[in-house]
């Protein structure tokens, strides 16, 4: 029972942090109906961003995270500028090569710059709280929090400004938004500019609660992808509650089906893609149709 | 210029992922189906080559093995993801092909993980063995060959024209009466034996396979190739092939630790990719078009 409670626990906590990354994909998508696979290499590119800032800069932690977060937006918006808008008419496949090939090109670029080992955040090794049953460390704690804190900004910011009302507006219906006079291309480099900094937090995130490594990018787009496909392409809400399903089906797989072997976790991002495509491929909260031929 | 022994090398590597853009072609330039598990059906290809080899069985075997598993298994992967739309179809591919080679990483006992499997033994036909890079490169260049002919006779027929219309518009293709699915899991089991043919030819030429040779990055270079060469087009995927390899091969040369090479190859094949995407898509060869003669064409002009 308590190696239950943990594992929900843990599941949760990754969760939250995929919401993040999973949260730019489902904007994204709503505009422009293609799932943008950069995102989590640009998620991978923010947490290495923080950690250079913090490290080899010596700049506060906290204000190397802001700016992390402000120059992953900006990259975001440059990739949507340079890869995505020739191919706005173009059929949806060719994009979706475009974002993978960015990735490989992000994840790569990585690499040679910052080497393949593995960095991790200098955070003071703590012993770990006691919840009741459980235990958390003051890391996930502070992951936890800053994820619930944008979560619930992006909710503010969407319902209750008037730029969320234009940004729902066009995500809704993105030609007649065009033609009420809204102008949409700087809509879509705002919800870029948006997706990239929650990606860029996620992935400084999941850097302070583990390590950085260039791989975790595509590990980040895959699971962020299937939290979306899982809660329904496109919804906000979905890619939440998708992704803290997954972090738990994850955390509770691994355990049981694969003897906590930390290998197999990504595949079980991949099993729940599959079962979702197959029983439901709109997921929960996604409107039929969708994803079938017919 | 560049020793005798480095050209046929990648020749044979060239032939090997021409017949992988051929079978590729197959489905995705005839079919329009975009799988991004061409690379691990290759890998099934080179692992039950390898399998089978190391156990002991005659090459001849193990080719046939290594064509029909890879079918197989794209016969499986296709069943439930031939139904889905485009971006779909390739994620739920992708996730398939990294599910296979996340299980050869994983299966320690059978696939030894990472660090792969050596020793596997030279191909050999009919007591003729293929133990030299030059003979390899006559075995390869012929099975290219005959996989050439046979796909070349599979789209410009009645079968590939279906596949055609069904790129173009499926509701169409069913309306005619033409089971759309069927004709889609032929083209998915078809293109993908013939990668796991070009498996088992990799896993003899090497003689020892990894994980690392199947990834989605090899997939996604799969994929440049026949879009380079054009999709439907099997000699533009040929050339295309040539091209590529050559490029890849020769980046080998710069003399840098592999990872950084690895590196450098995907940064240089992403933009190349990202630029064809974006002007030229179709790819740059297009393909051939159907002339239909009528009876009577020569005839008329006689007559003027």
């Amino acid at each position: 029972m308590k190696v239950l409670a943990q594992l929900l626990v843990n599941g949760l906590i990754a969760g939250s942090m995929y919401a993040l990354a999973a949260i730019g994909y489902a904007m994204v998508y709503s505009i422009l109906k293609f799932a943008n696979f950069a995102n989590g290499s640009v998620a991978m590119v923010g947490a290495y961003l923080t950690f250079v800032l913090c490290t080899r800069l010596g700049i506060n932690v906290v204000l190397a995270f802001v700016l992390s977060m402000l120059i992953s937006a900006f990259l975001g918006v440059v990739i949507d500028k340079v890869a995505y808008k020739p191919l706005r008419q173009a059929p949806k496949i060719s994009v979706l090569i475009t974002a993978l090939a960015l990735s490989f090109i992000l994840d790569a670029s990585v690499l040679l710059i910052m080497g393949a080992e593995f960095k991790r955040f200098p955070f003071p090794i703590v012993k770990g709280l006691r919840l009741g049953m459980v235990f958390i460390t003051p890391v996930q704690v502070i992951c936890i929090a800053t994820s619930l804190f944008f979560m619930l900004s992006l909710h503010f910011l969407l319902t209750r400004t008037r730029i969320g009302k234009i940004i729902r507006a066009v995500a809704d219906n993105p030609e007649l938004a065009a033609i009420n006079g809204l102008n949409t291309d700087n809509v879509i480099s705002i919800v870029f500019a948006i997706g990239s900094a929650l990606a860029a937090a996620a992935g400084t995130l999941i850097g302070m609660d583990s390590v950085i490594s260039p791989a975790m990018g595509f590990v980040i787009t895959i699971k962020g992808f299937a939290a979306c496909v899982l809660g329904g392409m496109g919804s906000i809400n979905g890619a939440i509650l998708g992704s803290l399903i997954m972090g738990m089906v994850e955390n509770l797989g691994t355990w049981f089906l694969a003897g906590g072997d930390a290998r197999w976790k990504t595949t079980f991002a991949y099993i729940v893609l599959m079962l979702i495509l197959l029983i439901k491929p709109a997921g929960i909260f996604g409107r039929k149709g969708e994803a079938r031929v017919f | 210029m560049l020793p005798t022994g480095v050209i046929i090398h990648v020749l044979i590597v060239i032939c090997i992922y021409a017949i992988l853009a051929i079978g590729l072609n197959i489905i995705m330039g005839c079919a329009a189906l975009f799988t991004i598990a061409n690379a691990a059906l290759f890998g099934v290809g080179a692992y039950t080559s390898a399998l089978l080899a190391l156990a002991g069985f005659p090459f001849w075997l193990d080719i046939l093995a290594a064509t029909f598993m890879a079918g197989l298994i794209s016969f499986l992967i296709g069943l439930p993801t031939l139904n889905l739309v485009g971006d779909y179809l390739a994620v739920a591919t992708m996730g398939l092909g990294e599910i296979l080679v996340a299980i050869s990483r994983n299966w320690d006992s059978v696939t030894r993980g990472p660090m792969g499997l050596p020793g596997i033994p030279p191909a050999s036909l009919f007591g003729f063995t293929f133990d030299s890079p030059p003979k390899f490169l006559g075995l390869s260049a012929a099975l290219l060959l005959v996989i050439y002919l046979v796909a070349e006779r599979l789209i410009y027929s009645p079968f590939g024209r279906v596949l055609k219309g069904i790129r173009e518009d499926e509701i169409a293709v069913q309306a005619l009466g033409k089971n759309a699915f069927w004709f889609k899991m032929w083209a998915f089991v078809v293109g993908g034996a013939f990668m796991g043919t070009a498996g088992s030819l990799y896993a003899h030429y090497l003689g020892f396979i990894d994980p690392s040779s199947f990834t989605l990055w090899i997939a996604f270079f799969i994929w440049s190739i026949i879009i380079l060469g054009g999709l439907g087009n099997n000699l533009g995927a040929i050339a295309a092939s040539f091209v590529f390899v050559a490029m890849r091969e020769s980046l080998r040369f710069l003399g840098l630790p592999a990872n950084v090479t690895a590196a450098i190859q995907q940064i240089f094949f992403g933009i190349i990719l990202i630029v064809m995407m974006i002007f030229a898509p179709r790819g740059l060869i297009p393909e051939r078009k159907y002339i239909t003669r009528y009876k009577g064409d020569a005839e008329d002009r006689q007559s003027d």
